[in-house]
């Protein structure tokens, strides 16, 4: 089973994580919810999958490009 | 203006916010003959409203929570620089009662409307119940369900409230935590994600339905209530071409909406002010079925509303203006609503730091060129930055709002195309060329606007 890595689109600050490591994801289920220029934006799943582990803490600043989680898919 | 027509009780103005909003405040206060406070956070101590403001108060670091949105300090820097009002412009502590509350307790002047107001407002079931008490048609829709609730006593609120509905986390927002459901089958599923999803994301599993409107329009109409049981309505804005929840372009009168309906809707809005004794500038929120022309209540927003300047334009109104004389203890004119005449057409879009081809996500830089049109009689830009500013991820995506306004909606269009076309945006990604392709494309020019709009014509909008 491959393994793919769930990168944000834009700089913003991790305001909720919302999937637990092996949850069972949906394609396009949230993961990680960022707050940036005022909107909160969720990183999904980019296919659906087993959620193994989120890279990011909650409250921390995330980079464009940063990966946020890893999947099973 | 001379010292003379200043009013009476008010003489320093604390701004609670930052970029064009707070500009926008500060140059009505100006003419007005009050000197103005800005308060700024670490990110933002070279920004435009801290330069135009005769006093600025540094209040924290760049995070909103610890300086704009923190009341203690924002209270401390009106006391400190011996401001005798506050004004809160649009988000951050404009809707917030307890802030409200906290000015007035302190002895300085709140410009806005009364806490209980705001209250009553933000809280949607209390809105509801209001609005219908006031005689304004609200949205079907369910009590709340807290997880764990028999999904039969669900199923049976969704038949009164009628498919397709709309699954909603009750402490949600911004689209965050919403499902759309279509039949029956679909609903259990639809409940239960949604109240995972809202119990991670807002520590309040509990959610409610509501009837989904299929080809909405979102049509707001503006009132000023005087605080005394006298309100008039300023005639409505069509707000329906959205993204992501948000307004990209504001523009009255509606287009293409029924005389009677229009009308019918205007008076509700200003029944409302009128029945909660409502004080200063408010937006009363109505989704309106673009097929049928039903109108409902969605919300009542307490506060200046960014797209304000659509209705100044057409009217020749100053709302902040009024809201400053009222605050003073004045009655502003128009004290009827035979003295509110509207003139012509007015369209308001707003610039965005974002890429449109990527999903409207927001875009951060520096803004290394920025040119805007010169303003005339017809044409205003209100802008909170300038070339050499940074846009970060700290704040609001919108870096400019440029409203147009012609005797006809057709001369609007072409005035703000022309204008449009002479923007340069360079150092930061904007939505500049997804305006001008919206305020051009054939169906907004017949006037077919609905929320799905973007949606809709997607492809043509958004190609390369």
């Amino acid at each position: 089973m491959p393994i793919i890595e769930v990168t944000s689109e834009i700089t913003g600050n991790v305001w909720k994580i919302v999937a637990r490591p092996g949850e069972r994801l949906e394609e396009e289920a949230p993961i990680v919810i960022l707050e940036s220029m005022k909107m909160e934006i969720p990183v999904t799943a980019p296919e659906a999958g087993v959620l193994l582990e989120v890279c990011v803490l909650e409250g921390s600043t995330c980079s464009e490009g940063a990966v946020v989680a890893r999947m099973e898919v | 203006m001379t010292g003379a027509d200043r009013p009476g009780r008010l003489s320093r103005l604390l701004v609670a916010n930052r970029g064009e909003i707070a500009c926008r405040v500060m140059r009505s206060a100006r003419a007005l003959g009050l000197s103005t406070v800005a308060v700024h956070s670490e990110a933002d101590a070279g920004s435009m409203h801290v330069a135009i403001a005769d006093h600025a108060v540094a209040i924290g670091p760049a995070a909103a929570a610890q300086s704009y949105l923190d009341m203690d300090r924002v209270l401390a820097a009106a006391q400190g620089s011996q401001a005798d009002a506050v004004h809160p412009g649009y988000g951050f502590l404009a809707e917030n009662a307890a802030f409200a509350r906290a000015v007035e307790a302190a002895g300085l002047v709140w410009v806005g409307p009364s806490p209980q107001s705001i209250d009553d407002m933000g809280d949607k079931e209390r809105a509801r119940a209001l609005a219908r008490a006031a005689g304004v048609p609200v949205l079907p829709g369910s009590d709340r369900f807290a997880p764990g609730v028999p999904l039969d006593a669900v199923g049976a609120a969704a038949e009164a409230v009628g498919y397709p509905l709309l699954v909603k986390a009750a402490a949600g927002g911004g689209g965050i935590g919403m499902r759309r459901v279509d039949e029956p089958a679909a609903l259990a599923a639809a409940v239960e994600s949604t109240q995972a999803l809202a119990q991670r994301a807002f520590g309040d599993g509990a959610v409610y339905l509501e009837r989904y409107v299929a080809r909405a329009r979102h049509v707001e109409v503006q009132v000023f209530g005087f605080g005394d049981g006298r309100a008039v309505h300023l005639h409505e804005r069509d707000c329906s071409v959205q993204r992501r929840f948000q307004k990209v372009v504001e523009e009255s009168p509606a287009p293409g909406l029924a005389i009677d309906r229009r009308d019918a809707m205007c008076e509700a809005a200003a029944a409302l002010a009128r029945a909660q004794h409502y004080r200063g500038a408010g937006t009363v929120e109505f989704v309106v079925d673009a097929d049928g022309g039903e109108f409902y209540f969605l919300e009542m927003n307490t506060r200046i509303q960014v797209e304000h300047p659509v209705t100044e334009m057409n009217t020749g109104l100053d709302l902040v203006s009024m809201q400053l004389r009222l605050a003073a203890g004045e009655s502003p004119a128009p004290a009827r609503q035979v003295d509110v005449r509207p003139q012509g057409h007015a369209i308001e879009v707003r610039l965005y730091a974002e890429r449109p081809a990527r999903g409207f996500l927001p875009a951060t830089g520096t803004l290394a060129r920025f040119d805007l049109p010169a303003p005339t009689d017809d044409l205003r830009v209100d802008c909170g930055v300038r070339a050499g500013d940074a846009i970060t991820h700290w704040y609001d995506p919108m870096i400019a709002k440029v409203i147009a306004h012609g005797a006809t909606r057709e001369a609007a269009i072409d005035r703000l195309l022309e204008a449009l076309s002479a923007i340069v945006v360079e150092g930061v990604e904007t939505n500049l060329a997804f305006l001008r392709r919206v305020i051009g494309h054939p169906a907004f020019r017949a006037g077919a606007v609905h929320t799905g709009f973007i949606d809709e014509h997607r492809a043509a909008l958004l190609a390369p």
